[in-house]
């Protein structure tokens, strides 16, 4: 094989790993969607959110801390302890359950039965919200994450395919970082698991009735209020994941609830209802737009990754506005 | 039937408005334990409004309800699905996308009490009572003889079936009380009769009670026990079958009556 075409496959693969953490963003954004109608403006937000607190806990760090010195003059930062991974882990899991139940006290309630628009702006007013409350919570310095999933090359990988080449062509093997497949293989356990818990649990089914009709819903004895806190906590869930990887990455850092507007053009991509959707969509942006970059780059400069998935969401919006799984936008006359 | 003249249900001196709409004006009458009750009347009657109270959609201004002698406070609708309360829709309410089984499933959702951490692990319980339920569903599907389009999605099924279904999600919850807002809307000749063989196993099989709301005639003088008449929002009429035929008030709120 020539080795342009393997740095094709080799762009195309870093491409699909890239997606997947697009999917994971894009993921949470359709949970809540599909069950309740509202676009959450927040989801990126929450991923910050978790990710910071997962770092707090984590490292043992003084929740306030700049508040309480600032008020008191003291210089508290940490605490002596720190936790292992897991058990920080299980306790923003917590943190985004009790979040959820916030949500639904607190805005949703109080919105029953308004119009989209209101609730996608109290979403807006909520990402504000937590952003500049995570700040004060855990500080704005960026913040190293490390839960204890391998990250760098994968040496294995890149001898395994280092003989593909032609002989005398110069190709070193490819590159594939490990954090990268990782993350693919929680996206697709959390896909499947949110897939066999929907089908096969009371609440997962009842998830779906919610979706469907509210009344009904009600008549089989289903309270909204708790489905709702329910799929906020779900969506919380899958937030940290998204965050975690996301912050492993790149470090916990405030540009990280900017990643949640790459997902609205997987979302375009994918459709808005479908979880198949998101995850493809996904997959296609990220290996789209490396891919572009790719090949377009040399000749009409670089940067294409800025603004490539959103003229390809453009064009989808053109030609398949319910996306590639979405479900059809029938108008009746 | 087994009928035994204790009250299941009852219900006081109901009134319901919109606005400045009165709905329903002052009504009362009583459900036996294991009879077949109608609701019949004209076209804006205030019949599925009645259903909507007894079921907690709507909240009367004045009036109590009953329920196995307890009068019953201010409840949310799902609290009164839990108690016991199962209906059907006057304009199908199923959940479109899913499959009939699935529709049906959620039926038993008052029955399934394990956490939902339970359900999340599927272990602790939360798997035997699934297949539990499942069983219960499958005996359901069978009584209404629809195991061939078990897995079809139901937004694409035939009205007919569609109707059966959710008369199948409400059995599934094995209620006390069946609430049935016109089940045989829409039906033809043979289907009403299928639905109406139904009903009446239903109630004789099971002990069910069953309140419903029918406009053809022949059917509920057919299949209940005792009939309530409304008109405009008002009682006019409520007896056996026989009585209400020939009950004046009720000829002349269906025939219309002449100025004299």
């Amino acid at each position: 094989m020539s080795a342009d075409f393997l740095y094709t496959i080799e762009v195309i693969l870093n491409g699909l790993m890239a997606g997947v953490l697009y999917s994971l963003v894009a993921l949470g954004f359709v949970l809540i969607f599909k069950a309740s109608g509202i676009f959450n403006y927040a989801q990126g937000v929450m991923a910050l959110f978790a990710a910071l607190t997962l770092v707090g806990l984590q490292e043992g760090r003084v929740p306030f801390a700049h508040l309480i010195n600032a008020v008191f003059g003291t210089k508290v930062h940490h605490f002596d302890w720190t936790l292992p991974a897991i058990a920080a882990i299980i306790f923003t899991i917590l943190v985004m359950v009790l979040f959820a139940v916030l949500v639904e006290k607190l805005i949703l309630k109080h919105l029953v039965n308004q119009e989209p628009i209101i609730l996608f702006m109290a979403t807006i007013g909520l990402a504000y919200f937590m952003e500049g409350f995570g700040d004060l919570m855990w500080g704005s310095d960026v913040k190293t994450l490390n839960v204890g999933i391998p990250q760098g090359g994968s040496l294995w990988f890149e001898d395994f395919t280092i003989g593909w080449a032609a002989e005398g062509e110069k190709f070193y093997g490819m590159y594939v970082d490990l954090l990268d497949v990782w993350a693919a293989i929680i996206a697709i356990s959390l896909v499947l698991f949110l897939t066999v818990f929907s089908q096969y649990t009371k609440s997962g089914r009842a998830l779906r009735a919610v979706a469907d009709d509210h009344q009904a819903a009600l008549s089989v004895g289903i309270s909204l209020r708790v489905i709702w806190v329910l799929v906020w906590s779900i969506s919380g869930f899958v937030a940290l994941v998204a965050g975690m990887m996301w912050g492993a990455k790149s470090g916990v850092q405030f540009s990280l609830s900017l990643i949640a507007l790459k997902a609205l053009p997987v979302l375009m991509l994918g459709g808005f209802t479908s979880i198949p959707g998101a995850i493809v969509g996904g997959l296609i942006i990220g290996a789209g737009e490396k891919l572009f970059e790719f090949f377009m780059a040399p000749i009409i400069g670089g940067a294409t990754e800025n603004w490539f998935a959103y003229v390809l969401a453009l064009l989808f919006l053109v030609f398949r506005p319910q996306g590639l799984f979405g479900e059809k936008i029938i108008e009746r006359v | 039937m087994n009928v035994d003249n204790t009250k299941m249900m009852d219900i006081k001196n109901i009134v319901l408005r919109f606005g400045g709409v009165v709905a329903i004006q002052n009504i009362s009458f009583d459900i036996f334990k294991g009879e077949i009750r109608a609701i019949i009347g004209p076209n804006g009657a205030g019949k599925s409004s009645m259903l909507n109270v007894i079921n907690g959609f709507y909240h009367p201004q004045e009036g109590e309800v009953w329920f196995r002698g307890k009068k019953r406070g201010s409840m949310k609708p799902y609290q009164i699905a839990h108690q016991g309360i199962a209906r059907t829709f006057q304009n199908i309410a199923l959940f479109k996308g899913m499959s009939a089984l699935d529709n049906i499933m959620t039926g038993r959702f008052t029955h399934m009490k394990k956490s939902i951490f339970s359900q999340i692990i599927w272990a602790g319980g939360a798997s035997k009572e699934e297949y539990e339920n499942r069983e219960v569903v499958e005996k359901v599907i069978d009584f209404l003889e629809i195991q061939h389009i078990r897995k079809t999605p139901v937004g694409a099924l035939p009205y007919g079936l569609q109707k059966r279904v959710e008369l199948g999600r409400a059995l599934a919850a094995q209620p006390e009380l069946l609430l049935l807002d016109e089940p045989m809307a829409g039906m033809n000749v043979e289907e009403k009769e299928d639905m109406s063989r139904y009903i009446l196993d239903v109630n004789n099989e099971f002990g069910t009670t069953v309140a419903l709301i029918e406009h053809d005639m022949g059917v509920v003088m057919d299949i209940s026990d005792r009939v309530v008449v409304m008109d405009y929002g008002k009682k006019i009429g409520d007896g056996t079958p026989d009585e209400v035929r020939n009950n004046q008030a009720v000829i002349d709120a269906y025939l219309g009556v002449s100025e004299h």
